[in-house]
């Protein structure tokens, strides 16, 4: 399952320590900004009284991954979904399709790539947590095994009823996330998708795709089956009146 | 060189519509210039809410989608045997094969790092749809240029070569047929993974099968409107004989996908949207402007053989489709992303100016190839921007 994030509205104070700890750790330049953008791989968003995370969720089965052309974005089996700067040709296909809208663009610069968070794939290489929960004074943001985190999420929720919605967002949000999240206000509310099916999106491509070989098989076959009809009947047809000629069907026989 | 020196074309007189292209083609090269060096943001309206624009929506969509006629009439003419079609069967190619190559230089705009195109062609992913319409394009592309050639070798007379595609034709247009069923059905299934964003009124599981269905009518339309244009830029008759069972074959085409729209809407529970929404008027303007008045209108005998109401019918099929992809790529999707997007002047530019130079080169062609029945068109009206 690898390892994952647990983010808890009810704790974070908004102090922005995460995002800080983020552009230092990636080397991303500029302030924070109120948005994600491809410099801003991660922020804090004050809704509804409380404050909410914003960075990349880690999907189990991401679209972005399933969707780009390149295969730049991939996920790794410790958790994160890392992408490949040097492979990416810049379709943007990515952003169109993760549902929840992550991947940003450097549309400022000639040589742009795609910008989000990567779970800090290389301080997790080496053992460390993300530098973002390193960085949390108020243990909103918890790094651990994913299972881990599911049962504290689920701890939580039991222990104090009323204080959270019974829900873990991310459990099953397009097939599942590697980031969690809890709250005590609904989610649509704090600005996050609530209409995700909990089939991964990349799998109504996939039942296409993976239908192309039998199709191309069997659409082969027909399209010359249909020539074959058409070729003998005008063979035939030119037998009939002129004898023994044959027309255009010629390279049909064997 | 020599043959080339006397096919240059004589008396040409810079008209109207020269001025027009030169102007246009003058502007694209400026807003390419500005695009590489500051960057997409610099030059159009796209941005992290709204990432695929007009370049995408016009541009790769109804670019691919319209050169759709040249599949279908090489499958009429050597699958199906109706050998009667043959006389517009090269200038249909042409205008795919442009077509094809319209989209590629607008894709070369659209990527971010267009010098690394050739990136799908080393590093695979199966999963991915875009993986599949790369490689169909790419492969498509290359068959069209294939078909195509027998033209250009019998102007320089080889002939070896010509008879050598001649023997291969029955594989190459099945080929041919292949690669453009699944690309043209994959520009549809390249939407099926944002079920969450793309509104209800062209969300379908069968987007592919919707994308692939109204290409073939459009792309038909296109083959009219395309003779038409030939008619009246280079003096030539139009083929009535022909594009009259051509105008048959889109609404039976047309009429079908009417009825899947209609279905995927009524499973979608979407019809509730139609009269009180934005997306809904859109929806109204595309599907009765674009599919059910040319289903209607070339339903009649009478309509279908008059040359103006033939190709009207044509043209209204034809824009119900670029109406119908810029709904899907970017109306659709505008409610979900939180923004509106308009697309910027100056990638309104680039899609225009691709659009002249394509007919430029069209023109071209004529002058030099033996595209239509009668031979290059030498001594017709000299305009270079003629269509």
């Amino acid at each position: 399952m690898g390892m994952g994030l647990l983010f808890d509205a009810t704790r974070c104070i908004g102090c922005g320590a995460c995002s800080s700890a983020c552009k230092e750790q990636n080397k991303l330049p500029g302030k924070v900004e109120e948005v994600l953008t491809a410099y801003t791989w991660t922020t804090v968003q004050e809704k509804e009284g409380l404050n909410v995370r914003r960075l990349c969720m880690h999907c189990e089965v991401p679209t972005c991954a399933s969707v780009c052309p390149v295969a730049a974005l991939k996920k790794t089996p410790e958790g994160p979904v890392v992408y490949d700067a040097e492979r990416c040709m810049g379709c943007r296909y990515c952003m169109m399709a993760c549902p929840f809208e992550i991947p940003k663009y450097q549309w400022d610069r000639p040589v742009p790539v795609v910008g989000k968070c990567i779970m800090c794939a290389g301080r997790l290489k080496e053992g460390k947590p993300t530098a973002c929960a390193a960085a949390c004074p108020a243990e909103a943001t918890t790094f651990g095994k994913k299972e881990d985190l599911i049962w504290e999420a689920r701890t939580r929720i039991r222990q104090k009823p009323g204080a959270y919605v019974d829900h873990i967002y991310g459990l099953t949000e397009a097939g599942g996330t590697s980031v969690l999240m809890i709250s005590n206000v609904p989610f649509d509310k704090l600005g996050l998708k609530s209409n995700l099916p909990a089939e991964p999106p990349a799998m109504r491509t996939w039942q296409v795709l993976s239908n192309i070989p039998d199709f191309v098989a069997v659409w082969g076959v027909f399209l010359y089956g249909v020539h074959w009809i058409t070729a003998r009947r005008e063979d035939v047809a030119n037998a009939g009146s002129n004898g023994n000629r044959h027309g255009n069907g010629r390279e049909n026989r064997s | 060189m020599n043959t080339l020196a006397t096919l240059a074309p004589r008396r040409f007189r810079p008209g109207f519509w020269t001025a027009i292209f030169v102007i246009l083609f003058l502007a694209f090269c400026s807003v390419t210039v500005i695009r590489f060096t500051k960057g997409l943001g610099a030059v159009t309206n796209l941005s992290d809410q709204f990432p695929w624009g007009l370049w995408i929506g016009f541009d790769l969509l109804c670019g691919v989608g319209l050169a759709a006629g040249a599949f279908t009439l090489t499958a009429v003419v050597h699958l199906f045997n109706l050998k009667r079609f043959e006389p517009i069967v090269r200038p249909t190619i042409l205008t795919g094969f442009l077509g094809y190559a319209f989209v590629i230089v607008a894709l070369l705009l659209d990527l971010g790092q267009p010098w690394r195109i050739w990136h799908a062609i080393v590093y695979w992913n199966t999963h991915s749809v875009m993986f599949e319409v790369a490689w169909c394009v790419m492969l498509y592309t290359t068959v069209l240029a294939v078909e195509f050639s027998p033209v250009v070798f019998e102007r320089f007379g080889f002939h070896a070569p010509s008879r050598l595609i001649h023997r291969l034709i029955t594989p190459l247009v099945i080929l041919g047929v292949i690669l453009s069923t699944l690309h043209q059905s994959s520009l549809g299934s390249l939407y099926l993974i944002v079920p969450s964003k793309l509104h209800p009124l062209w969300y379908s599981p069968m987007l592919p099968l919707h994308f692939y269905i109204s290409a073939i009518g459009a792309g038909i339309g296109m083959v009219i409107l395309e003779s038409y244009l030939s008619k009246r830029a280079f003096h030539r008759h139009l083929e009535m004989d022909l594009l009259e069972p051509l105008a048959r074959g889109m609404v039976v085409a047309l009429g079908i996908y009417g009825l899947m729209r209609l279905q995927a809407i009524a499973r979608n529970h979407a019809f509730g949207s139609l009269f009180n929404s934005y997306e809904g008027r859109m929806f109204l303007v595309e599907f009765l402007l674009g599919v059910v008045l040319p289903v209607a209108l070339m339903s009649f005998r009478r309509l279908r053989t008059n040359p103006d109401w033939l190709v009207g019918g044509a043209f209204l099929a034809v824009l119900g489709f670029v109406m119908n992809r810029l709904n899907v790529s970017i109306t659709g999707m505008e409610a979900a992303s939180g923004t509106r997007y308009i697309p910027s002047a100056m990638e309104i530019i680039v899609s225009v100016g691709l659009v002249a130079t394509g007919m430029a080169v069209f023109a071209f062609a004529v002058h030099l190839f033996p595209i239509f029945p009668e031979g290059p068109v030498a001594g017709a009206k000299e305009q270079s921007g003629g269509a």
